[in-house]
């Protein structure tokens, strides 16, 4: 997969990310998860979360995106806390989530439709588009159900693609992804990162060719 | 188009793409009423004394069969957790949630029950009455159903629990509707049965996708 048409970087989004976390603090079943951590995602910041399976990456993850409110500390968006401006935050940030929310009896392209929904400046021709760019062109009228996980996945990926969003927060998005896929979606970030883009980010893979990668480590106190 | 009327258009191509799902509490509600005019006495006086009552009993019941996937697939396949991350109101979101389900639900139902009322020998005067008290009834029906689907949309077998939150809810809904068609068909006035469905779904309306509300974030904040 190659990047096909070159995105007007310039119109892609209107506002820079400014999230940070205060002191924030998780604990599970008894377990603490991580204890008053604190950082910033700004413009172009690529921050993968590291940490073995359980240490509460996708916890984190999914406080920041303001999914989960069981926690102590703050998290903000522009020294406001998310939760008082949840609309506005929204239409910020892009959440990708492990599970794909794909509907299997639809097709890509109704998927990817229901999907940019929120946004109702991304044109039909761009989903089109995107599906070619994650080589899923002559798919469009297929269901999901027939095509496989990582086809799935990509579907999901197609988002990236269309929404115009500064911030995004990604779960695995790795998973069931073939080489070319890795390499489509490694270098999708890096040119996010390079206009300006913020990316959060959780996987076991290695990130380390793009340099404005920060890693937080998770679980590793005792 | 707003994620609210994506959505409603998306569970409308899926439900037209899956039509088993809806069909089989259809079919239960057909087989109830061919089966029990075989199997208690098919005396035709006995059975218009009757069939009020259990033409509104397998309507109830048809509705609590659909229930149980009402949110299930949602929640499974991370849908839920895209609708809270897009930052739209989940009181919309629930009341779409609940059309849509009404729609191949409690409609068809409404539709086919004069037809089917005819197996019962239901009186003359009383078609009208059956046909509006469920008009007005089947969407309390579903509204009240949602609060409890979406309460017990994570759970792994929540049908029973299901039953159980909801049926003494159903009772009062059940008496006014019977009774409805029952006075409708020894020639009684029934407007005041239909005027107090038609201020409980007022009342249900308004409430209901509060709670629906608040029982589908619960189930994503863990």
């Amino acid at each position: 997969m190659t990047r096909s048409a070159p995105v007007d970087e310039s119109k892609w989004f209107t506002t820079h990310c400014d999230l940070s976390a205060h002191d924030v603090s998780c604990e599970r079943d008894d377990r603490i998860l991580f204890e008053n951590l604190s950082f910033t995602v700004k413009k172009g910041d690529l921050i993968q979360l590291a940490g073995p399976n359980g240490a509460g990456k996708t916890t984190l993850l999914r406080l920041m995106a303001g999914l989960n409110q069981d926690f102590d500390g703050e998290v903000r968006w522009y020294d406001e806390n998310i939760q008082s401006c949840f609309q506005d935050y929204a239409r910020q940030r892009l959440y990708i989530g492990h599970l794909s929310a794909i509907k299997k009896v639809l097709t890509p392209l109704e998927n990817l439709r229901w999907f940019v929904s929120s946004w109702p400046e991304v044109s039909e021709d761009a989903l089109w588009q995107a599906l070619e760019e994650v080589t899923l062109a002559g798919y469009e009228d297929i269901p999901c159900q027939q095509l496989s996980a990582g086809q799935q996945r990509r579907v999901a990926l197609a988002r990236l693609l269309v929404t115009p969003t500064p911030l995004w927060i990604l779960d695995e998005p790795f998973t069931a992804l073939d080489k070319a896929g890795v390499a489509w979606l490694e270098a999708l970030l890096a040119l996010h990162v390079n206009r300006g883009g913020s990316v959060l980010i959780t996987s076991h893979h290695a990130l380390s060719d793009i340099p404005a990668l920060r890693q937080i480590e998770l679980g590793v106190q005792k | 188009m707003s994620l609210v009327t994506a959505t409603i258009k998306r569970d409308l191509i899926i439900a037209a793409r899956n039509p088993g799902e809806w069909l089989n509490p259809l079919m239960f509600f057909l087989m109830v009423l061919a089966l029990f005019p075989l199997a208690v006495d098919p005396d035709p006086k006995f059975l218009s004394k009757i069939a009020a009552g259990v033409v509104w009993v397998a309507a109830l019941l048809a509705t609590l069969l659909s229930l149980d996937a009402l949110f299930k697939a949602d929640v499974e396949d991370g849908t839920l957790e895209q609708w809270l991350a897009s930052g739209e109101s989940l009181y919309a979101m629930a009341l779409g949630k609940v059309f849509v389900h009404w729609c191949i639900s409690g409609l068809p139902l409404t539709l086919v029950a004069p037809l089917l009322a005819l197996m019962m020998n239901l009186p003359d005067d009383a078609y009208a009455a059956l046909f509006f008290s469920l008009l007005l009834g089947t969407p309390i029906l579903s509204l009240l159903g949602a609060v409890g689907a979406a309460l017990t949309a994570g759970v792994r077998s929540g049908g029973l629990l299901l039953s159980l939150v909801i049926l003494p809810l159903y009772i009062p809904i059940l008496i006014f509707g019977a009774s409805a068609v029952y006075h409708a068909g020894i020639g009684m006035e029934y407007a005041g049965q239909l005027g107090f469905l038609a201020s409980f779904l007022c009342i249900s309306m308004t409430l209901t996708p509060f709670a629906v509300a608040g029982a589908l974030k619960l189930n994503l904040s863990r």
